[in-house]
C-alpha cells in the first residue's frame, strides 16, 4: 500500500528470492521508479553481508544495499519502503518512526510503501513478530548509513571536516556555524551519487531518540475512520468481475458429475472452466452467485470416522518420530527422586483465523503480465505461486498488499490470488476473487488441535523434580523449559504445519503458533502441581526462577493485580499464566466468576505485563497486548472449530463465536522497560498466556481442572462434576 | 427486475436504474462506488457492512436495493461534514480505536446510531448496542473509551 506516497511507474519486479540486487540492475530498477534522487553509498556485497544480524529471520533475500529501503526526494521528502505488510499490527506507524529517527528527519516527512513487490525489497512475510524484532534493523541501518553518506557529501559542498556536522529534521548543519547549512533534498538533487562508507556508522544511542519509543497514534487512522482506506476488494478495474468458484461439500470429497448449463443459459454470465477449477463471472456479486446456484454437482464425501471428538486419538496414533525441544538431566533420575508424580493430558481444538476480512485478490493478466492486489501476509510469496501457476516469470508479476483487514497468520496462505489469476487470463478481463465467510471458514489453515502429555514429579522439598513433557501437533515454539529443574524433557510430535494425512484440513500458523497451547498445558500443570505442594503458585513459580526477566515480569504483573498469596483452590478465581515468545517475556494474571450452575465463566479482569526490550512504539505495543487479550478470550472460552467428516460444521460467526463487547474483562497493561537489550516481538506475546491464566483461574475458583480448550460451559460442568 | 430507485444518500438525492432485488451492500459498493461499508459476512452476523438507514444501524448485506426506496442512508463517507469529522470519528483517532480498520466504519456508524437515540449512554448501553459488531483485532477497549469521550464531547456541544 501507499501513504502519502508519491505516485510513481511500476518498475519490474524484483523476481525472485535473491543475495543481492546487482549494482546495475538496482540502479536501473530505481531510475524506472522516477523521481527523486539516488544517493548510492552501498558498501561491497561481503562487507555489507555481515552487517544485518540475520541469523533466525527468514530473509536471506533481504537487499543489504539501502538504497531498496529508501528514497530522499529533491523536496526532502523520504519514502521508506518495505516488504511488510500493514494488517491492523501497525508497522506503518513504527517503521516510519524508525527511519525517522534514523535519518533525523521529522516523521511527518517520512512515507511508508508497503507490501508491493514491484517497490518495496523482498521479504519472507508478515509473521512471527518479526518485523520490528529483524527488519527494522535493516530499517535503521539503511537510515543510518544514508545518513553517513548525506553527511559526507555536505563535508564537500560546505567544505567543512565531517567531524564538526551535525543532522536535524532533514538538514546537515556545522555546528560552528549553525547557518552554513544544506537539505537532504538538496544534497540529493538531480544526480545519482555512489558512496562507499568504510564502515557504518554506531547506531544512535537510544537515550538521543526523540522519535522512536514515544508514544504515536495510527498514521492510517485517518483513512480508515473515513472509509478512505483502500483494502483488496475495494479494489476496481474497468471490466472487472466477479468470481465465484464451486466448492465440494466437504474436505476429501471428490467431484462425480458437475453440470453447468443452467448458468451457462443466464445473462452476463461466463462459465470458465480452468484445470478442475469451475467457475462463473458476473458483473456483480449477486450476478455470480446466483449462477452458482445453477451449478448442480455430486461429490462422493469419503467416511473417515474423524470428527471433532475423535480427533485426538487419531492424532496420537499418527504421531511422527519427536524432536527434543530441550532436555536436562534424565528423566530416571527425576522418576526416582520424586516423592509424588502427577500425570496430565490437555487437549487443544482446532480454532480458525477469523479474520473480519475475507481473503480477496483482483487480477488482472494481459500482454504477459499480472498485476494482482491481494490480502495476503506473504506478497512475495504470492509472487512466486503466480508466476507458477501462470507459467510467467517472477519479474512480470507484480502483487500488491493495499491495507489487509487482519491475518493473524491465515493469510500467509493466499490461494485466493492464484484462483483470481488463473480466471483473469481465461476470462480475458480482471476479475475479483472475494471468498464468502463459508469459504473462508472452509479453507481456512487452522490452527491444529493437539494433545499435551505431562508426566511430573515433586520431592519432598515441595520442588519439581521431573517434568516429562510431550507435545502433539502444535508444535515446539513455547515449549521450551524456563524454570530450575534439574531433570526435564520437552519433546515435540509433530509441527503446526501442515502434515499430509493427519489433520482433515489444512492448518498452519495461528497467532503465536504453538505457543498458546503449550502455555497453557504447562500453566495448568503448574497450579497442579502447586496446588500438590500445598504453595501459593507464584510462589511456587518464583521459587524455581532465577531468570531475572521472567521473575520480572510475573512481579510486575503481581504489583498490578494486587496478588496476595492463597493455596489453590483460593475460591478467588485468580489465574496465573508466564512464557516466553518472540523473546518477549509475559506474565498475565485474571479473575473470573464460574457460574456453577451454566458452567459460565465471567472474565473479571486480566492483567498482563511484558518485557518486550525496546519499544518503539509504546501506544502501538499496549494495543497489541490489548488485541491479543481479547483475542484470546476467544480461544480459551468459546472458538473451537466442529467437523465430521471433512465437512465444516462452523461456517460463519452465528456457530463460531469470537469474543465481542459483552465478552470483555476490564484489561490492564503494564509494559516493563528494558530498552538495553533492542526490540523484541510484540504482535503476539500477550496472547499466550489467555488460556493458561483463564483456566488456572477457574481452577483456583472451582478445584475443577478443564483440562481442554475451549472451556465451554459443557467442559467446565464436566470438570465441576469431576471435581465433587 | 430493473426499476429506478430514488433515495437520499449521504444528503444528497440519487436515482439509480437497478434491478431491486440486488443487495443493497454491493449497490453501494459497485454501482455507488461507496466502498467503505464492507462485507465481512453476509449473514448479518458482523456488522462489517453497517449503514445508516433512515438513522437507524442496519446490515446492508441483509437489505436489497429496493428497500432503500424513499430512505436516508448514510454511509462512513456521508459522516464528515464540510471537510470536518463527525465527533465519534475524531474520538476513535483519539483513542486509537482500530488496528486493521476493517470494521471501523461498522463500527462508527453503529456509535453514531447510538449516541443520536441515546445522548448519554452507560458503558451497558454502549456494550450492548455494538455486541453485533464484530472485531477481531481486539480493538473493543479502545472503541468503548472512544465512543464514551465522543458521548461526553458531543453533550458538552463540543465536536
Ligand atoms: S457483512 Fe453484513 S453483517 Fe456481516
Ligand atoms: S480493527 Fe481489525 S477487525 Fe476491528
Amino acid at each position: 500500500m501507499t501513504q502519502k506516497g508519491n505516485s510513481a511507474k511500476n518498475p519490474a519486479g524484483t523476481g525472485p528470492p535473491q543475495a543481492s540486487i546487482t549494482r546495475r540492475a538496482f540502479l536501473k530498477r530505481m531510475g524506472l521508479l522516477g523521481g527523486g534522487i539516488i544517493v548510492y553509498g552501498a558498501l561491497g556485497d561481503v562487507a555489507a553481508l555481515a552487517r544485518a544480524p540475520r541469523e533466525g529471520y527468514i530473509g536471506a533475500g533481504v537487499p543489504i544495499d539501502f538504497n531498496a529501503f529508501l528514497r530522499i526526494g529533491a523536496d526532502s521528502r523520504v519514502t521508506c519502503f518495505v516488504g511488510k505488510i500493514e494488517m491492523g499490527q501497525g508497522p506503518i506507524t513504527s517503521f516510519a518512526q524508525m527511519a525517522a529517527e534514523a535519518l533525523d528527519v521529522s516523521y511527518e516527512s517520512v512515507d511508508m510503501v508497503m507490501g508491493d513487490t514491484g517497490r518495496c525489497p523482498w521479504d519472507a512475510g508478515t509473521w512471527g513478530s518479526l518485523s520490528t524484532r529483524f527488519y527494522g534493523i535493516f530499517v535503521k541501518e539503511a537510515a543510518a548509513e544514508a545518513k553517513g553518506v548525506l553527511k559526507a557529501l555536505a563535508a564537500e559542498r560546505l567544505l567543512c571536516p565531517m567531524s564538526r556536522l551535525s543532522t536535524k529534521n532533514g538538514i546537515v548543519f556545522d555546528r560552528d556555524r549553525p547557518m552554513s547549512r544544506v537539505s537532504y533534498g538538496e544534497l540529493t538533487r538531480g544526480n545519482i551519487i555512489e558512496r562507499h562508507l568504510e564502515t557504518l556508522p554506531p547506531p544512535k544511542p537510544t537515550s538521543e531518540y526523540t522519535i522512536s519509543g514515544k508514544p504515536y497514534l495510527r498514521r492510517d487512522a485517518m483513512d480508515k475512520v473515513t472509509g478512505r482506506a483502500k483494502f483488496t476488494a475495494d479494489m476496481r478495474l474497468p471490466g472487472m468481475r466477479y468470481a465465484r468458484i464451486l466448492r465440494p461439500p466437504a474436505h476429501g470429497a471428490r467431484r462425480i458429475r458437475v453440470d453447468t448449463s443452467g448458468a451457462e443459459q443466464m445473462k452476463d454470465v461466463q462459465v470458465l472452466r480452468e484445470g478442475d477449477m469451475v467457475a462463473v463471472l458476473h458483473p456483480d456479486p449477486d450476478g455470480a452467485a446466483a449462477a452458482l446456484e445453477r451449478i448442480s454437482a455430486d461429490y462422493d464425501v469419503p467416511d473417515t470416522g474423524i470428527n471433532d471428538e475423535t480427533i485426538f486419538q487419531h492424532l496420537l496414533e499418527h504421531a511422527p518420530a519427536p524432536a527434543v525441544a530441550s532436555e536436562a538431566g534424565s528423566l530416571d533420575s527425576g522418576e526416582s527422586s520424586s516423592q509424588s508424580i502427577i500425570e496430565e493430558t490437555y487437549l487443544n481444538s482446532y480454532v480458525a483465523h477469523a479474520p473480519m476480512e475475507p481473503h480477496a485478490a483482483l487480477a488482472a493478466v494481459e500482454d504477459g503480465k499480472a498485476k494482482i492486489w491481494a490480502s495476503t501476509q506473504t506478497p512475495f510469496g504470492v509472487q512466486q505461486q503466480v508466476a507458477q501457476a501462470l507459467g510467467l516469470p517472477a519479474e512480470k508479476v507484480r502483487i500488491i498488499a493495499p491495507f489487509v483487514g487482519g491475518g493473524f497468520g491465515g493469510k500467509s496462505a493466499s490461494a485466493q490470488a492464484v484462483e483470481a489469476a488463473l480466471l483473469a487470463r481465461r476470462a480475458g478481463s480482471p476479475v475479483m476473487v472475494v471468498w464468502t465467510r463459508e469459504e473462508e471458514f472452509f479453507f481456512d489453515t487452522f490452527r491444529p488441535a493437539a494433545v499435551v502429555k505431562i508426566r511430573s514429579g515433586l520431592n519432598g522439598a515441595g520442588r519439581i523434580s521431573l517434568w516429562d513433557y510431550q507435545v502433539y501437533f502444535a508444535g515446539k515454539r513455547g515449549c521450551e523449559n524456563f524454570y530450575d529443574i534439574p531433570h526435564h524433557r520437552e519433546a515435540v510430535y509433530g509441527e503446526w504445519r501442515i502434515a499430509p494425512g493427519i489433520h482433515p484440513f489444512a492448518v498452519g500458523p495461528w497467532r503465536a503458533p504453538a505457543a498458546n497451547t503449550n502455555v497453557f498445558a504447562r500453566d495448568l500443570h503448574m497450579n497442579i502441581m502447586a496446588a500438590k505442594a500445598g504453595i501459593d503458585p507464584l510462589a511456587f513459580r518464583l521459587h524455581h526462577l532465577s531468570d531475572d526477566r521472567m521473575r520480572g515480569v510475573l512481579e510486575a504483573a503481581a504489583r498490578q493485580f494486587g496478588w496476595t498469596p492463597a493455596k489453590t483452590p483460593s475460591g478467588r478465581g485468580y489465574g496465573i499464566s508466564c512464557g516466553i515468545d518472540a523473546e518477549t517475556y509475559v506474565a498475565a494474571m485474571a479473575e473470573v466468576a464460574v457460574d456453577r450452575k451454566s458452567g459460565g465463566i465471567e472474565v473479571k479482569r486480566v492483567v498482563c505485563a511484558q518485557d518486550m526490550g525496546e519499544v518503539v512504539n509504546p501506544q502501538g505495543a499496549t494495543l497489541q497486548m490489548e488485541g491479543c487479550i481479547t483475542m484470546g478470550l476467544g480461544y480459551a472460552l468459546s472458538e473451537e472449530v466442529h467437523f465430521r467428516n471433512g465437512r465444516l460444521l462452523d461456517v460463519n460467526f452465528d456457530t463460531y463465536a469470537i469474543p465481542r463487547f459483552s465478552s470483555l474483562p476490564a484489561i490492564e497493561t503494564v509494559i516493563v522497560p528494558n530498552p538495553s537489550i533492542g526490540p523484541k516481538g510484540g504482535g503476539e506475546p500477550a496472547i499466550v498466556c489467555m488460556g493458561g491464566v483463564l483456566a488456572t483461574a477457574v481452577y483456583d475458583a472451582t478445584g475443577a481442572v478443564v483440562r481442554q480448550l475451549p472451556m465451554t460451559p459443557e467442559r467446565v460442568k464436566e470438570a465441576l462434576k469431576q471435581a465433587g | 427486475m430493473t426499476q429506478t430507485i430514488q433515495f437520499t444518500l449521504n444528503g444528497s438525492p440519487v436515482s439509480i436504474d437497478v434491478d431491486e432485488e440486488r443487495t443493497l451492500l454491493w449497490v453501494l459498493r459497485d454501482d455507488l462506488s461507496l466502498t467503505g461499508a464492507k462485507f465481512g459476512c453476509g449473514e448479518g452476523l458482523c456488522g462489517a457492512c453497517t449503514i445508516l438507514l433512515d438513522g437507524e444501524a442496519v446490515p446492508s448485506c441483509q437489505l436489497t436495493a429496493g428497500y432503500a426506496a424513499g430512505k436516508k442512508i448514510t454511509t462512513i463517507e456521508g459522516l464528515e461534514q464540510d471537510g470536518r469529522l463527525h465527533t465519534v470519528q475524531k474520538a476513535f483517532i483519539k483513542y486509537d480505536a482500530l488496528q486493521c480498520g476493517f470494521c471501523t466504519p461498522g463500527m462508527i456508524l453503529r456509535a453514531v446510531a447510538l449516541l443520536s437515540a441515546n445522548p448519554e449512554p452507560s458503558s451497558d448501553q454502549i456494550l450492548s448496542a455494538m455486541d453485533g459488531n464484530l472485531c477481531r483485532c481486539g480493538a473493543h477497549v479502545r472503541i468503548i473509551q472512544a465512543v464514551q469521550t465522543a458521548s461526553e464531547a458531543m453533550k458538552g456541544g463540543r465536536s
